[in-house]
Formats: C-alpha cells, structure tokens, sequence
C-alpha cells in the first residue's frame, strides 16, 4: 500500500500533577497521496493530540508509549529534529484552531509569508518568495495587492485564507486542517472548504480535517475517522460510514444533530458525559453511555477490527441499522 | 414564597413581546481630533412580536445584530429609540425601583456558562441569587426552590451540585446551571443567547431538549438567538432572519426553511453543511463578504452581495418587511 502517512497503534499520554491523562490510545491509520481524512470527535476526544504527534509539536509533558508514525515511509520520531525541520512546512504542515488570529499584528500578511518560506527554503531569494506568495494569495483567492497589508485590515475569512496561504507555501504534500472554519460565519465557511477541496484536487495534495462537526467533515472527506476518548471508535470511507455507521457512539453522533434537510425529526441524545482520561472506564470507553453495552462491553476493551474492505470498528456489538441519514439521500432542499 | 405564575396570565393578551422600531446606533471612528463620529447601525429599525408560549428564533451571522436586540429586551443595553413592550411593561421607561419585579419576570441565558458564572460562588449562591435579590422566601425556602429547580434541569440528586463551584462543573452543567438561575424566579420571557453553541454535540442535544420541556412545563416564551438554522428549525415556532441590523425575512421555521423567499436566506440555508457525503450542495448564490453597517447609504443593505439586485434596489431606500405571503413577511423590492 503506497500510504503517504500511516499512524500504528499510536498511543500518547500526558503526565500531570493529577495522574497520566490518555488521550490517544491505539490509534491506527493510513492515508494515501491525495486523500482526504476527516476526524471527528468532540472536544477532548484526542483530535488535535492526534495532529500534534503527526506534526511532532507534543508539549513536554507528554509520552509516546507504543506505536510509530511513518511520513513517506519515514519513521517521524526516528528522525533528528534537524531532519524533521526539513520534513515540517515542505512536506507536512498544519493550519492551527484559531491560527487566524496568530497572525502576527505589526508586520504585513505577506512578509510573514515570504519569512516562513525563505526559513524552510534557505536557497530561495526574497524576491522568489515574494512572488510566490502572490502566487499562492491568487490560489487562496486573496488580491495580490493585500499581501502589503496588515492583519488587522483583513476580514476573518480572509485572515483564514491567507493562513491556508501559508500552509501551503512550501509545497506540502500533507496539511492537517484543525477546526479551519470553526469560528467563521456558514457562508464564508462554505467558501474556504469549497476553496480548500479545489486546491487539494488540483494540487494532488493530502488533507486531513479535524472538526467537531459532523457534517462539515461529511463534506469534505473521503475517510473518516470517529474519535471518543482517546480511541479511534469507527473509520472508513465516507460514504460507508454516513450511510452505516457501525458504532453506536457514531450512531448516534449523527442523529443528535439537527439537519435542515428532510422532514423535521426527534433527536437522539446520547446520555451522560465522556469519561476523564485519567481513569477512562474500563472495558469499551463509551460503555457507560452505550444503550447496546454488554458485560463484555464492560469488561474487554473492543478492538479495531474490520467490517467492510475499508471499514473498520472498535465495537463488541455494532449497530445492524441504516442511518437515517442515508434514506434522507436525494430529498429535496 | 411568592412567585408569579406566568401559567396564569394566561388570558391576558396572546401577545408578551411587542417590539416596534427598535433602533441602536453606536458611535465609532471617534478620536481625538475627529469629534464627528460615524455610526454603527447595529439594530436598525426593527418590529417584530413574540407570542405567548412561542418560540422565536433570531438567525444572523456574527454582527447582524442579533445579540444586540436580545440585550436591549431584557434592558441590559438602552436602545436609541423605539419602544418594546415586554409582558406589559415598557422596558424604556422602567424605573430603578421596577427593575427587581421586572428582573422576575424577564430572563436571560447567556452563550458561555464558563462566563456567565461567578467562578467563587457555589452552585447553591449562583441559583438563589435571584431570590436574594428579590427577596423572595426565606433561607429554607430557597434551598428548597433551588433544590428543585436543580432537580428539573437534570443535576439530580441535587443535594451533591449544591455546594460545588463552577469548576467542578462540565460545560453542560454549567449551562443547566445557568438555565436554573434565569427560571428560579419563574420568569414568563427568556431571552437565550446562543446557549447550545459553546456545548459538545452529545451534550446539547440534552440542553434543547431541556429548554423546550422547560417551556411546556412553565409556559415560558423565548427569544432564541443563534447562527445555526438547523437548531432553530429544530427549537423555534417562526424564524426571524437578520442582516446588518435588519430583519429581512420572518415566517413559521419550516416555511422558512423550505420556502424561504429573500434572497440572503436563500443563500444562509444553501450555506448550511449537511451530514450526508451523498448530497452535493448549490453553492451559495451570494457575492462578496459581510460588511458593517456604519453611516449605511439610503439603499437595500443586501444591495452588495444580492445574486439578484437591480437597479431599484440601489436607488430606493431599504425595502419595508412586508407581508409576501400569507404569515410570511420578507424585506424584499422584487418580491
């Protein structure tokens, strides 16, 4: 399998005053050049612990206690950080929760540009760089013009573009996408991930989006991976997993949001709270939310195990049933 | 203890919001050596009523001026002009010494409980505050209000959230929470702003479901603000959409969502993500990105960005909301 990037059996922990917190625990993936993998899960589901380990920027407390990652077949923590340096930005880079507001306010958008590319790429000239950027600011869809202007006298959505602009400054073949339009009105939203799935397909580049939203990560993603606690609970391709979803937890993410489409429904609500990380429950983790848990449920931790050529879950009894989702297809708006 | 029962008035008139040309103007661009100030039209002559019981749900991206209108019902921000009538009072014109009694009756919920909260009370102060204020019982009977009132927003047994701190509290109680506080002194309007935004999916879904049992139980109205149309559909008895501090369209919500006729609405409801890989949505027929409404000119506000604008819609002043089809009002010249 020709995978630009496969995560095996990952498991990262974070030590605090209070006790290990485990907040990604065996999680296992793999993406081909050119795919698009969405992650969803809520907050503190191990999401964005996710994206930091494939970046390498894991704060000091943390602890990598089984698994590797591979980039291009290359072990990410084999490396030096030396050799890293050359990997982040030229082949893999992120676009941060919120970065549209790590902009830096007293220098202009495009010179802040123009420093990470001549930073990554010391054999490229200012002058190179700089029409780079107005290469790139015409793909993000910005005025060449702008790249003299500062943050301040950007829009919001445009501030997103020109982070996505930096992103892809050095030609990346990974970026990883966390919550990119998550502070954005609906219409500007609809834009940038529209804009970001064009470039992705003409660039031939691999993304990976990290959201809380479900639907958002319907529509851009032709993997998609469901996180809970710190465990990948159900991955496949999308349309397997929104037409049916095998896990209860996935299940009933997707019927606890209200849809503009169709008639209008009852919601699902899935009872209680996740667990905390430090003593997550023992057996599955979502057992204690589970209408389906058994006592094996609650004694034996479920392992990813395969449910269709590209499917796969971590569940001791799956959901049998189409999602409602999938007989709303084809209804009109 | 004495505490109004909204159930009873029940036959009082039908309507308990009645809003008409309610404007605020904000001064900006104000300096030192510029005394001429423009002005921000954050709420630009709006009227709409709220029935009793009913649901209203206030849709509009960041700056429409949703929020706005919502702080001016409740009298936490002064409009410039226009009057409201809440629950028969004139909230412009409410004294020092009417505000308690008025408090009692008209609440809100804010977005964020882990604001809104008073992070060194206990959950037990933060509750019975509104009694306190209002003098409202005795000691026992507060606690036995707040117990209650604890019980029905779902932090059961009550007695193990009474004497915990924010804190200790995940985002989803803490917004029970708040829901307690703003019903405890049974008000008969609720103002919620945004109050399911900040929460997990797994976890809002309860807080809906909340609030309308809630409804049911006391006969509560609400003004639901929010950005999300989807949750407004699924809470809301009619949809008012607004657009730089102007309502542009105002129906039921399913005609609102199945037939809306304003062109913006039209583009906010193409706009909306859907949970389905299998459907491909229209792009959104809108230009161009939202502007503020400072000093606007004597035109449409949706002139800018309108797939459909002619020349009428620059040359006359903004369109009156008028009623297009039965029960259903749009602020449109070319319908």
């Amino acid at each position: 399998m020709d995978a630009l990037l496969s995560v095996e059996d990952f498991t990262m922990h974070y030590r605090t005053k209070a006790g290990w917190v485990q907040a990604v625990d065996g999680v296992s993936f793999a993406l081909k050049r050119g795919q698009s993998l969405g992650l969803v899960g809520e907050s503190g589901c191990g999401k964005t612990s996710v994206a930091m380990s494939i970046m390498r920027l894991l704060p000091y407390n943390s602890e990598i206690k089984q698994g590797r990652i591979t980039l291009g077949g290359r072990d990410v923590y084999a490396m030096t950080s030396e050799e890293f340096r050359q990997v982040r930005w030229k082949e893999i880079s992120m676009i941060f929760q919120a970065a549209m507001n790590a902009l830096n306010p007293v220098y202009t958008v495009g010179s802040q540009i123009v420093e990470a590319i001549v930073e990554h790429e010391p054999e490229t000239t200012e002058e190179e760089a700089r029409r780079r950027v107005a290469e790139l600011f015409d793909l993000v869809g910005i005025p060449a013009e702008r790249a003299d202007h500062y943050p301040h006298e950007y829009s919001g959505g445009m501030k997103q573009r020109a982070v996505i602009a930096m992103a892809l400054a050095c030609n990346p073949s990974l970026i990883i996408a966390d919550e990119p339009t998550t502070a954005l009105d609906v219409i500007v939203q609809d834009k940038i991930l529209r804009e970001m799935e064009e470039i992705r397909r003409r660039i031939n580049m691999s993304m990976i989006y990290i959201s809380h939203d479900i639907s958002v990560i319907a529509e851009v993603s032709d993997i998609v991976g469901v996180m809970y606690a710190g465990k990948l609970m159900e991955i496949g391709e999308a349309d397997d997993v929104f037409k049916r979803p095998r896990h209860p937890y996935t299940y009933g993410l997707m019927h606890a949001y209200p849809s503009i489409l169709g008639s209008k429904r009852d919601l699902a609500t899935i009872p209680g709270e996740p667990p905390n990380l430090m003593s997550p429950p023992p057996g599955c983790r979502f057992n204690p939310r589970c209408d389906r848990a058994t006592d094996e449920c609650r004694a034996v931790e479920p392992p990813l195990t395969k449910v269709g050529p590209e499917h796969r879950i971590a569940c001791h009894n799956p959901v049998w049933a189409p999602s409602r989702g999938g007989e709303q297809v084809g209804a009109a708006r | 203890m004495a505490l109004p029962d909204s159930r009873l008035n029940n036959d009082l008139g039908d309507t308990i919001v009645s809003v008409k040309n309610l404007k605020k103007y904000y001064p900006v661009g104000r300096g030192f050596f510029r005394r001429q100030h423009a002005l921000l039209h954050a709420v630009d002559d709006i009227s709409f009523d709220v029935a009793r019981g009913e649901v209203l749900g206030l849709v509009g991206e960041s700056g429409c001026g949703k929020t706005t209108t919502g702080r001016m019902l409740v009298r936490l921000t002064n409009p410039t002009s226009g009057s409201i009538i809440v629950d028969r009072t004139d909230v412009s014109s409410i004294s020092s010494a009417d505000m308690g009694p008025f408090r009692q009756r008209v609440q809100m919920i804010f977005q964020d409980p882990y604001e809104s909260l008073d992070p060194r009370m206990t959950i037990f102060d933060i509750v019975s505050e509104p009694l306190n204020v209002n003098h409202i019982g005795n000691l026992e009977q507060r606690e036995e209000r707040v117990a209650e009132m604890l019980t029905r927003v779902g932090l059961t047994p009550p007695a193990t959230f009474m004497f915990r701190f924010p804190h200790e509290l995940s985002g989803g109680q803490r917004q029970r929470v708040a829901i307690a506080r703003a019903l405890v002194v049974n008000p008969s309007f609720v103002v919620a702003d945004e109050p399911t935004s900040m929460l997990d999916v797994s976890i809002r879904t309860g807080v809906m479901k909340l609030l309308m049992e809630l409804r049911e139980d006391f006969g509560i109205s609400y003004l639901y603000i929010t950005h999300d149309l989807a949750v407004a559909r699924y809470l809301c008895d009619r949809i008012a959409v607004m657009y730089l501090g102007k309502i542009v369209e105002i129906a039921g919500s399913e005609e609102v969502i199945k037939n809306p006729l304003h062109p913006y609405t039209r583009a906010l409801i193409s706009a909306v993500p859907v949970p389905d890989p299998a459907v491909a949505r229209p792009v959104p027929n809108v230009r161009g990105g939202v502007s503020k409404p400072i000093n606007p000119a004597p035109m449409c506000r949706f002139y800018e960005r309108c797939p459909v604008a002619q020349k009428v819609c620059r040359e006359s002043d903004h369109p009156e909301l008028r009623e297009v089809e039965g029960n259903h009002l749009a602020a449109c010249h070319l319908l």
